[in-house]
């Protein structure tokens, strides 16, 4: 655990009163999360499991988060550190589009993203991955991972949930995948993922950046993850 | 329930004992990173007649987890030097900028980037120092190879605590237990480094590595070698681990008294 | 100068009553003063040009540089007061390493032009400073290639991002020049300092904005300007300076660098050979109305 250095007192029945206790039972994001490239974009997906140790704080939570119109991430690791971060993020890509007249690219965002978890890496614990889609660029994916280092990758999987499906996805990855194709390949690793990994469940959430916007996704537990699919 | 409101829901005093505070004094000493996250391993270096060989496999390790595997660890100063680093990626990233910036700065003069590896590495190694002399060291090991100002073949080392040492052959992390024993054969301390060829030096990298694949848990058979002489740098990456032994394995039956 | 004596022209950020503010217009003056200082803005790059008047006998010829680089990808010439110029440089330098300690890619040029912009506007605002005894000219490229991330590693699908837009917006040429007021606008053609008029005559012939000039020919064009500008003050002996940035295929792959030697001579004997002619073609024409006269 990451912390204060300085440790609290111990209480006689054994509760620890103590704020790195405290910070180390916050709400975690104990996630699947992944995003890919594919033909005309990319594809965020993650499942919707928040935990408090082993109670399931919010089973529908929204771990695809938008900073900018299409460029989203997936958070990973603590729920406060990973949404005080994206807000940051997003508030400064907005400036930009009104300073530069211009839309952010996707490395802009993945930039800003790094420096802070890079320069603040003692305080945070957070695991980002970056997608998103330019006219110039075409979808890109990009990964920052515990320490802060920035990783351009053809597709990325995180949180704790990622480590049970590096083999399905090393296996099932194409390039160049069509959007239904993409969305099979992001829906069978997650739900491999939720299967055995007890801190990841409830729904699979995707978002599909490409020249037409943000689409969102949503495919339900007690469906087998067949549907709804598309939502707005 | 009492009537002081400030202490509603908090630990009973009578029950836990008196609240400790002394986690929220700043006077405390400022802690930093402790420990690497992100991390690539051995660089192994080689000079030769007219030049420096370097390598470093593509692999970014998570703890055990072979996470990110197309990782170029030898990054490019200038026309005529080369960074390998072992360690954080994360602070890799920070140095390579920080060389960027170094390299931008140069260039507003009319002379272009003048500083030579060794240069670089004296910069470096006083950058590690300072660094862990804030208690916020830069996890990394490195090798920087290139030219003197003599243009003689130059290499050395830096570490997170700024230590350095150079030889005509180097290795970090596990590279300094497995490739330097092999390169010491290769090329003995009397063999001076004008019998070395770039072929010869090269050749021993990929030998090296083989070997480092072989036994180095946090290593990949992918890997880059650049080869830096006055002619330039070339820098081949996507390199493949070949000509590999692993057959003799049918041979191998049981853990001792087994013959099946 | 009829704002002499109205006390109107002594303090900065103090406007006339008739709207203006006297100490621009005269970091103006001291512009006009200056050696010309040209820009050609062409589709395959950018070329910056100074008449560098040589004020000493003693200084050593081709030092002492007037062009300035900024980034990798951008150059800045001033005509003006020379320190002014320098302290303008050095915070163009600072601003765009300040955009790459932010964004961990190179400033676009549109970006420092505006920021540089806003900086000088700045020194028209307050009592305690003057504006800048300079007008400058700012040349780059964008890049046209998928920009990395400063210090990248690992890289995206092999075959390439997927959904990229035909004919998206990919980089290119930018030039702007700014003026003491903090004014700027992007030009295909800008020319400052002494010989502006003549120069901006010029430039207008070359039809810039119909991108049927190169690089190359821009060198030469520039160089021709610069000595057509000079004409007005040829008892002066001056030495010609110039910097280009191409496209990443072309002579100086998307950098700011000084023209090279043979080129610049080879330029500048063009523009020396033109001038001449033009001289002959006067005197030749002289001659045949001297001989018609005859008959």
């Amino acid at each position: 655990m990451v912390g204060h250095g300085v440790m609290g007192v111990l209480g006689e029945d054994g509760i620890h009163v103590d704020m790195n206790h405290l910070k180390s039972g916050e709400v975690n994001l104990g996630t699947s999360i992944m995003a890919i490239n594919f033909k005309d974009g990319v594809i965020l997906g993650a499942d919707s499991r928040t935990t408090t140790g082993a109670y399931i704080a919010n089973r529908v939570t929204d771990k695809l988060t938008q900073v900018h119109d299409t460029i989203w991430c997936c958070r990973s690791g603590s729920a406060a550190d990973t949404q005080a971060v994206a807000d940051i993020v997003s508030y400064h890509l907005n400036m930009y589009s009104i300073v530069n007249n211009e839309a952010p690219s996707t490395q802009v965002a993945a930039s800003l993203f790094q420096e802070l978890c890079y320069e603040n890496k003692d305080m945070l614990s957070a695991g980002i991955i970056i997608a998103g889609y330019d006219p110039r660029h075409g979808g890109q994916v990009y990964s920052i991972p515990l320490g802060g280092s920035l990783h351009k990758q053809p597709f990325s999987i995180g949180g704790s949930g990622s480590t049970y499906i590096y083999g399905y996805c090393d296996s099932n990855w194409k390039e160049n995948m069509t959007e239904e194709e993409g969305i099979n390949f992001v829906r069978g690793a997650l739900s491999e993922a939720i299967k055995w990994d007890g801190s990841s469940g409830g729904v699979i959430r995707m978002v599909v950046l490409t020249s037409k916007g943000a689409q969102r996704h949503l495919y339900l537990p007690d469906t087998g993850y067949t549907g709804p699919g598309a939502t707005n | 329930m009492n009537h002081y409101p400030e202490v509603w829901g908090r630990p009973r005093d009578d029950v836990y004992g008196s609240y400790n505070p002394s986690y929220l004094q700043t006077s405390g000493p400022k802690t930093h990173t402790q420990s690497p996250a992100v991390t690539g391993t051995s660089v192994i270096a080689v000079k030769f007649n007219g030049g420096v060989a370097i390598a470093a496999d593509n692999l970014a390790s998570y703890g055990s987890l072979a996470r990110f595997t197309d990782v170029k660890r030898l990054r490019i100063f200038g026309d005529s030097a080369v960074v390998g680093f072992g360690g954080d990626v994360s602070d890799m990233q920070y140095i390579d900028r920080l060389l960027e910036s170094i390299d931008i700065r140069e260039n507003y003069s009319a002379h272009g980037n003048t500083l030579n590896a060794k240069n670089l590495h004296t910069y470096l190694s006083k950058v590690f120092y300072k660094r862990r002399s804030e208690f916020n060291p830069l996890w990394n090991h490195i090798l920087v190879a290139g030219f003197d100002e003599n243009k003689n073949p130059f290499l050395s080392s830096a570490d997170l605590l700024g230590t350095t040492y150079s030889a005509p052959h180097l290795a970090t992390g596990f590279g300094a237990h497995l490739a330097i024993p092999i390169l010491r054969r290769l090329f003995p301390e009397e063999t001076p480094i004008e019998k070395i060829s770039k072929e010869e030096a090269e050749a021993a990298l990929r030998e090296c590595l083989k070997v480092l694949w072989y036994r180095d848990a946090r290593s990949l058979d992918q890997y880059s070698v650049a080869v830096i002489t006055s002619d330039g740098i070339e820098v081949k990456e996507n390199q493949q681990i070949e000509a590999q032994s692993w057959a003799f394995a049918e041979s191998i039956k049981g853990y001792g008294a087994q013959v099946n | 100068m009829t704002s002499i004596g109205t006390g109107y022209d002594l303090s900065n950020s103090v406007f006339s009553p008739d709207g203006r503010n006297f100490q621009v217009e005269y970091a103006a003056k001291a512009v006009e003063n200056g050696g010309t200082a040209i820009g050609i803005r062409c589709k395959d790059g950018v070329v910056l040009a100074v008449e560098k008047t040589i004020t000493s006998k003693l200084l050593k010829p081709g030092a002492n540089n007037r062009i300035a680089t900024v980034d990798r990808h951008v150059g800045i010439v001033t005509a003006g007061l020379v320190p002014d110029g320098r302290h303008f440089v050095s915070r163009a330098r600072d601003e765009a390493s300040s955009w790459r300690s932010v964004y961990k890619s190179p400033i676009p040029i549109s970006a420092l032009s505006n920021r540089l912009g806003s900086y000088v506007q700045a020194y028209t605002l307050y009592s305690s400073v003057r504006p800048f005894g300079v007008t400058a000219i700012v040349g780059g490229w964008d890049s046209e290639a998928e920009l990395a991330v400063d210090g990248q590693v690992g890289s995206g699908p092999r075959s390439g991002s997927g959904g990229k837009v035909d004919g998206a917006q990919t980089g290119g040429p930018g030039l702007y020049m700014i003026e003491p007021s903090g004014l700027y606008w992007g030009y295909y053609g800008a020319a400052t300092g002494k010989g502006r008029q003549a120069a901006k005559a010029e430039l207008e012939k070359l039809d810039l904005s119909s991108g049927n000039l190169n690089l190359v020919d821009a060198v030469k064009e520039a160089a021709r300007i610069i000595y057509v500008a000079h004409e007005d003050s040829k008892d002066k002996e001056f030495e010609l300076e110039m910097s280009w940035i191409s496209t990443l295929e072309g002579p100086t792959k998307g950098r700011h660098e000084a023209v090279p030697q043979q080129l610049l001579q080879e330029a500048e004997r063009a523009a020396k050979r033109a001038l001449e002619g033009d001289d002959e073609e006067e005197e030749e024409a002289k001659a045949n109305e001297g001989e018609q006269m005859e008959e």
